[in-house]
């Protein structure tokens, strides 16, 4: 179980009909059972890069390899919950395979149990992404791509969800692919960093974190963060 | 409060009725003596019952086909391009010309009269369903599409909900406009149901039976809209935390 993503060139039309670069040569791969982390600045294309990488997005130039008939969970930056469905039918109805006993636990592991009946509409921004997570893990996915799944979420909650994809992730050997901007959320989670580069992104440099992620201390995370913020002085003054 | 609007109207009707010539506008005695009689000899109820039949299969009829073809012109952007002239074409050909040109082609039939009534609402529908095709919300697709929803599945449970309001406005609207024409086109060719018994009354001008078929109708029309039309549309939008 292999994922190789060799993206050369995508651009967006605009509506005056412009052409605009949004990636310039994205290029890495992932093993079954690691946790990769696409980590740029905001608006640099990750999202974009994503969507090329789950197949919903075929117009690019270059080439990804993605294990065939691998089973994809996928967690949008927004929720993209049904609204017409309740907690529990928006996450059967996308893995409905899954036995109950390991649904339930999942459902324990994400705090949702006293919310299964309800409609998503009755949920706050946080119980909603905490459903789109049981969703993704549900289907007991090969590839996990998860995009910015903490965003605008306060402190403590992201936290406490941040541990609990830990918990999801460490559990089985999913191949993931995680988008973040937040950098604590990147070491935290990831085995290795994809820097990106500001629009149009290209990869940097490849960061790996060998610590496993249960011990890793704010010492080896001080030291990661020293290392990428040279790599992100060292690509400004590029620029300049 | 329904029960209260209904009185009002009663009363009116009365009131005028004694200001009026009782020739012209009679009052609410007569016409229950009038329905009391068409009632009894059962012709009331084979009349409504006609009627009924027509709209039910007109009304079937125009909304599989708009659905279906406002579903496939909201998608596909060709088949927009060429049905669109028809449509426009189709909306402002004038009801009667429709019911005429139908008998006049496939005979006073009730094939005829039932497929012209169709082809008067189905434009309406079409445009409908058009819009909320347009509408779908992309992102769900996106999600549909990662998750390996199967066609009938993402379509029932992604699609056809958000289509719902739409469908129920459709078949609002709908059922308004038959309401109005298949008694247009049984006054025109059917030797049966209301818009015949009514042709009927106003040659005969026999205002009473006239008023007795009416009302009856009209009755019918309000217990359908709400027995069936309103709790449809109150089950399908309630998901949303205050529906209008």
């Amino acid at each position: 179980m292999q994922l190789e993503v060799d993206i050369l060139a995508k651009a967006f039309k605009n509506a005056a009909g412009e052409s605009q670069d949004v990636l310039a040569g994205v290029k890495f791969s992932l093993r079954a059972g690691e946790v990769g982390v696409l980590f740029g600045p905001s608006g640099c294309g990750k999202s974009t890069v994503l969507k090329i990488v789950a197949g919903l997005d075929h117009d690019f130039q270059g080439k990804v390899l993605r294990p065939s008939n691998a089973r994809i969970g996928m967690v949008f930056q927004e929720p993209r919950l049904l609204p017409w469905r309740t907690v529990e039918e928006n996450v059967k109805l996308a893995a409905p395979l899954a036995d109950e006993a390991r649904l339930s636990a999942l459902f324990d592991i994400l705090e949702l149990k006293a919310h299964l009946s309800h409609f998503p509409n009755e949920l706050s921004l946080g119980l909603a992404r905490r459903v789109a997570l049981a969703r993704a893990f549900a289907i007991e996915p090969d590839f996990l791509i998860l995009d910015e799944p903490l965003a605008s979420l306060d402190d403590a909650l992201a936290a406490r969800l941040r541990e609990q994809i830990a918990i999801l992730v460490g559990d089985r050997s999913v191949m993931t692919l995680l988008v973040t901007h937040d950098l604590d959320d990147a070491i935290r989670l990831g085995d290795r960093l994809f820097l990106l580069s500001a629009r149009p992104a290209q990869v940097l440099d490849v960061v790996p974190i060998c610590a496993p992620r249960s011990k890793r201390s704010e010492a080896d995370m001080a030291a990661i963060k020293t290392k990428i913020a040279r790599h992100t002085n060292n690509s400004a003054k590029r620029d300049a | 409060m329904r029960l209260l609007s209904l009185a009002v109207f009663l009363a009116t009707w009365w009131i005028a009725a004694l200001l009026v010539d009782s020739g012209k506008l009679p009052a609410p005695p007569a016409v229950l003596a009038a329905l009391t009689v068409e009632a009894k000899s059962g012709a009331l109820f084979l009349n409504l019952g006609a009627t009924l039949a027509r709209v039910v299969l007109a009304f079937v009829l125009a909304m599989t086909l708009g659905v279906a073809i406002g579903y496939w012109m909201g998608r596909v952007r060709v088949v927009n391009r060429i049905g669109d002239p028809w449509l426009i074409l189709l909306l402002n050909l004038p009801a009667l010309v429709v019911i005429v040109l139908a008998y006049m082609w496939a005979g006073l039939t009730e094939a005829a009269a039932i497929a012209a009534i169709a082809i008067n609402k189905l434009p309406t529908a079409v445009v409908t369903l058009r819009e909320g095709t347009r509408a779908l919300d992309p992102a769900l697709d996106e999600m549909a599409n990662v998750f390996a929803f199967p066609r009938a599945k993402a379509f029932q449970h992604v699609v056809l909900p958000q289509l719902a309001p739409y469908i129920a406005a459709a078949a609002r609207s709908g059922l308004a406009l038959i309401w109005k024409i298949v008694l247009v086109a049984e006054l025109l060719g059917r030797p049966n149901g209301v818009g015949f018994e009514i042709g009927v009354a106003f040659q005969l001008f026999d205002i009473p039976l006239l008023l007795a078929y009416s009302l009856s109708f009209a009755a019918v029309v309000l217990i359908i809209e709400t027995a069936l039309v309103q709790p449809f549309e109150a089950t399908i939008s309630r998901w949303r935390p205050r529906a209008a």
